[in-house]
């Protein structure tokens, strides 16, 4: 429930400076992406771009630029380009991460910035991989409410506390920076892989939800959850903060004890 | 070229989409075409909530949020359409937590609600609790629930399929009174796959449009790259009017500089805007509900604060989001994502400083006109038989001259699910529509075109162009001499875009080639809304002229419809024939708009 709050004052002395601003600094860069252009080259090479870019731009200002304004050809996946889509999972100086939220500032810029595609999905063009074994696994953990009860007339409850048992996992996004960082993942295509496990955690402990027992059997395979070595690469490429590692630590508790 | 042929055919995968999908395909053989994997549409981006008069924790009734919403909408709503949408929000909100849709709880369990912008009790009494909500994700959580619920009944999804133009006949009619007149009927649509570049036919029996809005049109917006107004562009190519153009919805808080969405809900849970002076300047335009007062006026009084030398920083050109007097922990558990946006964004701590935000453009009011069922029109009443849009990229009217917060993701679900129950039910007794010769041909010709162009214009030089003209002169504020100066530079564009070449000559992945494409649908977007905020000569609600600065009932309480005709003449545009089509008032006549 909200919380009732006095009247915040009318008037305020706001202090100096307050709300940033200033001018942005500029600085040069080398973005050097890995080139993948199977129409007219058979193997992926790499490709420098030097730009000149503003302290508030991210890695897809930098690719944009690249692409209109000096070679049309660069292809990369993009939508919302502030965090919330998971178009733009890329491999940015050796790590995965969103494009869109990876500010150029926060990188080394004295070096040059490597981009490259995500790892472990098969290679299509440039900084585009086939995303359909991604969103295989994921389908066969049944993503969805599944309750064998009468639909009520109304909304069923949810205590707080219940809902805060899976809310972390209802925050992917699909964006496979966490499959396409697992060492596992990328010898064996067959693991389910962090975001199926992510998933099938979202509905596994939600209250409403009466296929847990269905869905740990399934990561109970020998393609699931025992696959996972808890490298924690997962959890520190998840752009949104979900706790990968220890989400698949909990299905792994379960499929013990058997409780949920 | 491939041929397909469904019983339905879905163009647009985000809210309104999926929502449609998962009636039509539980019914009839469906296939849902789209430009992006079916997670990324910008539905997801969707913050604050989704209102319905469940009451759950106050005195609530839907005849309140009908009210509200035709208010909102400046009285330009129609208001049987508001009704329904008002009615079916609470079925809509219980079929989504059926669906498994995780919302925020009341300390009982139940959907909690919070109060939102425009959203009162008892008929602007006082702001109300009426928006569900889950965190300031809840369009993420919708348009995940949707995408589960598809995959649950193996709803077909053709993925970064583009669909870039409608197969369309026309058949000698007659009306009751025995005129004569040109039927328009669907035949499907044409698809262009990314992965291969090749053309694909899908010949439908219903066809839903549900691809969303148009503000890439401005340079400063919350929109996706991706939004880029095809579904509108492609049914005003084929004659289909496009009603209420004018109305964009133009969002306070914007983050400033880079227009990425602070939700209305971080002023719902209690923060307000201050200028330069460290005034709540909102007491002073809106009295009753302040910094809640609809996104117009509250963008406007931004504007118009900065325009009047109390703008912060700088350059004084934004103002100032306080949540410093909130609790850390009440924002963290509320407003989680958008306090990241602002540290990943703008390096600005929100728990102890003011974030800087000005109006980004937002939402596009208007639309292709359907009636109630998401059945489109081709003039003022008469319906094109399979033919259905839903979401933003319709115009029922729900949300008028302005769209209320939260009420488009309600009409997302409201709407798209109609436009899937009508679209399966029309196909379940109709016949196919032949397909016209050469089907692809319009299509294929437009892309040989490109590819083999050798003109000297870029995509991204003119596109810039085109942004910049319009956030100078098409935005919060405009008057005539705006708009003729937004007009000039969109017809030198035209001109300019037959010129265009792209660098891409391949066939896989060639997003140079679409973005080209898309680049011709804002500009004819760009053009009719310019054109139809040229002809209405009034204010109201998201659309201000300065040369006419009040509402004007008796002069322009209708709908505005514009048709691309060569042989007409508007306001001086050529190509483009403005007409007008009533309101439909059922339960409240115009009223002064106070908040």
């Amino acid at each position: 429930m909200s919380t009732e709050l006095p009247e915040p004052a009318s008037k305020i002395e706001l202090k100096p400076g307050v709300g940033g601003g200033g001018e942005i600094p500029t600085f040069n860069i080398t973005l050097r992406v890995r080139r993948y252009t199977p129409e007219s080259t058979a193997d992926a090479y790499w490709e420098d771009f030097k730009l000149t870019m503003y302290g508030t731009d991210r890695v897809l200002d930098a690719l944009h630029k690249v692409k209109w304004e000096h070679d049309g050809s660069l292809s990369f996946r993009r939508s919302c380009a502030h965090g919330v889509c998971g178009s733009d999972a890329m491999r940015i100086n050796g790590r995965n991460r969103l494009a869109c939220k990876t500010l150029l500032k926060d990188l080394d810029t004295s070096k040059p910035i490597t981009v490259e595609a995500i790892k472990g999905l098969p290679l299509e063009k440039d900084l585009i991989v086939d995303m359909e074994p991604f969103f295989q696994s994921y389908r066969e953990i049944m993503p969805f409410l599944i309750n064998d009860g009468h639909e009520p007339s109304g909304e069923r409850y949810q205590s707080a506390a219940d809902h805060a048992k899976f809310e972390d996992t209802t925050k992917c996004i699909l964006c496979a920076a966490c499959t396409s960082s697992c060492p596992v993942f990328w010898t064996d295509g067959q693991y389910f892989g962090p975001a199926a496990i992510v998933n099938a955690h979202r509905f596994i402990f939600d209250s409403r939800d009466d296929a847990g027992d269905m869905r740990l059997e399934i990561l109970n395979d020998k393609e699931g959850v025992w696959r996972c070595r808890t490298t924690f690469n997962c959890t520190e490429a998840c752009p949104r903060g979900i706790q990968v590692t220890q989400a698949i630590a909990e299905v792994k508790q379960a499929i013990l004890s058997r409780t949920v | 070229m491939q041929v397909h042929k469904y019983d339905v055919v879905i163009v647009g995968a985000g809210g309104a989409g999926m929502r449609a999908a998962i009636e039509s395909g539980q019914r009839a053989h469906t296939a849902v075409l789209t430009k992006l994997y079916p997670t990324r549409s910008h539905t997801g981006a969707a913050q604050g909530g989704m209102c319905a008069a469940l009451a759950n924790v106050e005195e609530d009734n839907w005849e309140w949020h009908t009210f509200d919403t035709v208010k909102g909408g400046d009285y330009l709503v129609d208001q049987d359409a508001a009704e329904v949408m008002a009615k079916e929000a609470i079925d809509a909100v219980l079929d989504l937590e059926k669906m498994g849709l995780p919302f925020n709880r009341t300390p009982e369990g139940k959907i909690d609600q919070r109060r939102f912008g425009g959203h009162t009790r008892d008929h602007g009494k006082a702001a109300v609790r009426r928006a569900c909500y889950a965190a300031d994700r809840t369009g993420h959580m919708i348009l995940q629930t949707l995408y589960q619920n598809c995959v649950k009944h193996n709803v077909e999804f053709y993925n970064e399929y583009y669909v870039l133009d409608m197969l369309m006949v026309e058949e000698d009619a007659y009306r009751e009174d025995g005129t004569a007149y040109k039927q328009k009927r669907v035949a499907g649509v044409v698809s262009y796959d990314l992965a291969t570049g090749e053309l694909h036919i899908f010949q439908a029996k219903s066809v839903v449009f549900a691809t969303g809005g148009a503000g890439k049109v401005f340079k400063t917006t919350s929109n996706a790259h991706t939004l880029t107004g095809d579904g509108m562009g492609i049914a005003f190519r084929k004659g289909i009017p496009l009603e209420d153009m004018e109305f964009v919805q133009f969002h306070p808080t914007g983050l400033a500089g880079l227009g990425i969405l602070l939700s209305e809900a971080a002023r719902g849970e209690g923060a307000i805007l201050r200028n330069s002076e460290g005034e709540r300047f909102m007491e002073r335009y809106a009295p009753t509900i302040k910094d809640l007062a609809p996104r117009d006026i509250v963008a406007r009084s931004m504007a118009n604060e900065v325009r009047e030398g109390r703008g912060c920083g700088p350059n004084k050109d934004y103002v100032l989001l306080d949540l410093t007097h909130l609790e850390p922990a009440h924002i963290d558990a509320k407003l989680p994502d958008i306090t990241e946006f602002a540290r990943t964004y703008l390096g600005v701590e929100p728990y102890t400083e003011p974030v800087p935000v000005f109006p980004t453009a937002h939402y596009v009011m208007g639309g292709i006109p359907t009636n109630i069922d998401a059945e489109v029109l081709q003039d003022n009443d008469t319906v094109i038989p399979g033919l259905y849009a839903a979401g933003e990229v319709a115009c029922v009217s729900v949300h008028g001259s302005n769209r209320l917060g939260t009420n488009s993701l309600l009409d997302i679900n409201v709407f798209g699910k109609r436009a899937g129950l009508s679209a399966a039910k029309y196909a379940a007794t109709a016949d196919f529509v032949a397909l016209p010769e050469d089907p692809e041909k319009f299509t294929s010709t437009q892309i040989d075109a490109m590819l083999n162009s050798t003109g000297t214009e870029r995509v991204a030089v003119l596109r810039k162009e085109l942004q910049d003209i319009m956030d100078a002169n098409v935005q919060v504020f405009r008057d005539k001499d705006s708009l003729d100066r937004a007009l000039v530079v969109i017809e030198e564009l035209r001109e300019r875009y037959k010129n265009v070449s792209v660098q891409d000559k391949g066939k896989r992945f060639n997003l140079d080639l679409l973005e080209a494409i898309e680049l011709g649908f804002l500009l004819d977007m760009a053009e009719v809304m310019t054109a139809a905020a040229m002809h209405r000569k009034e204010s109201r609600g998201g659309h201000y002229r300065e040369d006419f600065p009040n509402r004007d009932d008796e002069n322009f309480m209708k709908h505005s419809m514009s048709y691309r005709d060569a042989t007409a003449t508007t306001e001086g545009i050529s190509g483009i024939r403005m007409e007008t089509k009533p309101v439909i008032f059922t339960r409240y006549q115009p009223m002064e708009r106070k908040y």
